[in-house]
């Protein structure tokens, strides 16, 4: 099984974390997705870094995001599949 | 790999086992930090634990500070403590609760002697411990007298990935074993706390934990909140690993107890706990000396911290093992890992055999093999302070 640019937790998830070290924009990623042992590919729209997290599909602005099977925060701008997901676009709902 | 079912460790008088041998030079306050230096450095085998408190506290901070210190020497790492304060009566509070324990303690006071006197008076009675201590031997003990603690630090996004299920792995293995074990991290859990609540082994001990939970949120977070909490939840290091929001980090934070495993009761900080074997959740920062500091009062004999970004913290007397799944830490930091599942990112290594390596690095440990912190000298000992003195 060849290494996987990204890994996704459950299968609910919308977005994945990219475990390599470099991912520049239009990269044709393979992704994990470890809960059904699945494989899928995306291509990447932006430059992405290690341990950060990329879109899985479209994602409008006001959304939750789920990660875990679980809602991580809400979305503060429209996010197209293969785009970053950061603290420009992603925001707590706690603090 | 066949689960361990002994470790070899030295027996205390009170019948818990720990596995280092640490004569303790303990300070009741920040004054009497230079003499127990000293002494420290006066007789070998011996190790002083300099802090910043001990004044003027009162009420619950006060009783956190005696029980941080009166556990820390009753740990069961601990052969025996000199105790220096500057006074005989909260002095003797400390040596009074160590000795509880049978093991040699006695207590020193800078009023009315100097500290010249004291750190004489005192070498000479640490020499002794220290000789006598030195003649302690391991012996083979049942996996079930082992307690282990787990915090997470520098946490990024292969931490909830990699490196914490692992530890959850680990959990899940040990728990049914007869493992005493604690996790904590009030603020972390916050975003998971509902889906914490129903790991407690029943809904009173869920309830009790979301009390502890919405208690923290009441008191410390709402009179004092701003956004991020000012680059604290989640750090500056989480975010550059790839976190941004603490709902994502509590998730990630909770991957460490497993998938199976129920936590049977709810401790105060640096409290010892006294249901028998089992997983407990303590109220603690997330700050990780701190945590680790109270979850080594409270007794834990070896401590299994998982980082992604890098974090370097080893404690005094409990032996922190450091495991990261972020390659570029593994890579870069290697000095400061004890375990690398990195591997599991490349699809090279699953949870159970990252669970099995972090079993057997662990029961080494506790055989006797330093860990990376304690090779480079880590030795933060961190009391937390519930508010301001008086």
């Amino acid at each position: 099984m060849s290494a996987p640019h990204f890994v996704v937790h459950d299968n609910t998830d919308s977005v994945g974390v990219v475990v390599v070290e470099t991912v520049e924009a239009n990269t044709e990623m393979t992704g994990w997705v470890m809960e059904t042992d699945e494989t899928i590919t995306i291509t990447a729209l932006d430059a992405i870094p290690i341990g950060h997290k990329v879109a899985l599909f479209d994602i409008a602005e006001g959304a939750d995001i789920m990660k875990y099977g679980h809602d991580i925060g809400k979305t503060v701008s429209a996010i197209g599949k293969g785009n970053h997901v950061h603290t420009h676009n992603l925001k707590t709902k706690k603090w | 790999m066949a689960t361990p079912k002994s470790f070899t460790g030295f027996r205390r008088e009170n019948g818990r086992v720990g596995i280092r041998n640490h004569v303790v030079i303990l300070p009741l306050d920040d004054l009497s930090n230079a003499a127990c230096e000293k002494i420290a450095n006066n007789v070998k085998g011996t190790i002083a634990l300099p802090h910043h408190y001990g004044r003027l506290q009162f009420g619950a901070d006060l009783d956190l500070h005696f029980r941080t210190l009166i556990g820390t020497g009753c740990n069961p790492n601990v052969a025996a403590v000199i105790v220096v304060g500057i006074e005989p009566s909260w002095t003797n509070r400390i040596v009074d609760g160590i000795a509880k324990t049978g093991k040699p303690v006695e207590g020193f006071w800078l009023e009315r002697n100097g500290e010249h006197k004291v750190v004489m008076e005192a070498s000479r009675r640490a020499q002794e411990l220290s000789q006598d201590a030195s003649e302690k031997q391991r012996e083979e003990c049942p996996i079930e007298d082992l307690w282990v603690s787990v915090k997470c630090g520098e946490s990024d996004t292969t931490s909830g990935l990699g490196s914490n299920p692992t530890v959850g792995n680990f959990i899940d293995k040990m728990d049914p074993l007869g493992v005493t074990s604690c996790f904590g991290e009030t603020s972390e859990i916050t975003g998971a706390e509902t889906v914490c609540q129903q790991r407690g082994s029943t809904p009173e001990i869920g309830q009790k934990f979301f009390n502890t939970w919405q208690a923290y949120m009441d008191e410390v977070i709402e009179p004092h909140k701003t956004s991020d909490l000012s680059e604290s939840q989640p750090t500056a290091g989480n975010i550059e690993g790839g976190l941004t929001t603490i709902e994502e980090k509590a998730f990630g934070n909770l991957e460490k107890i497993g998938k199976k495993t129920s936590y049977i009761d709810v401790l105060e900080p640096a409290e010892a706990p006294s249901k028998g074997a089992g997983l407990y959740f303590m109220d603690t920062s997330s700050a990780a000396a701190e945590c680790v500091t109270l979850q080594a009062a409270a007794g834990f004999a070896v401590h299994l911290f998982p980082t992604g970004q890098g974090n370097v913290i080893g404690n005094p007397i409990e032996p922190v093992i450091k495991l990261t799944a972020n390659p570029r830490t593994a890579r870069e930091m290697g000095e400061h890992v004890d375990l690398d599942v990195s591997g599991i990112l490349r699809r090279e290594m699953n949870f159970d055999e990252a669970g099995d390596r972090l079993i057997d690095i662990t029961v080494r440990t506790c055989n006797g093999r330093l860990t990376a912190a304690e090779a480079l000298g880590h030795r933060e000992f961190v009391m937390t302070k519930l508010y301001r003195s008086a």
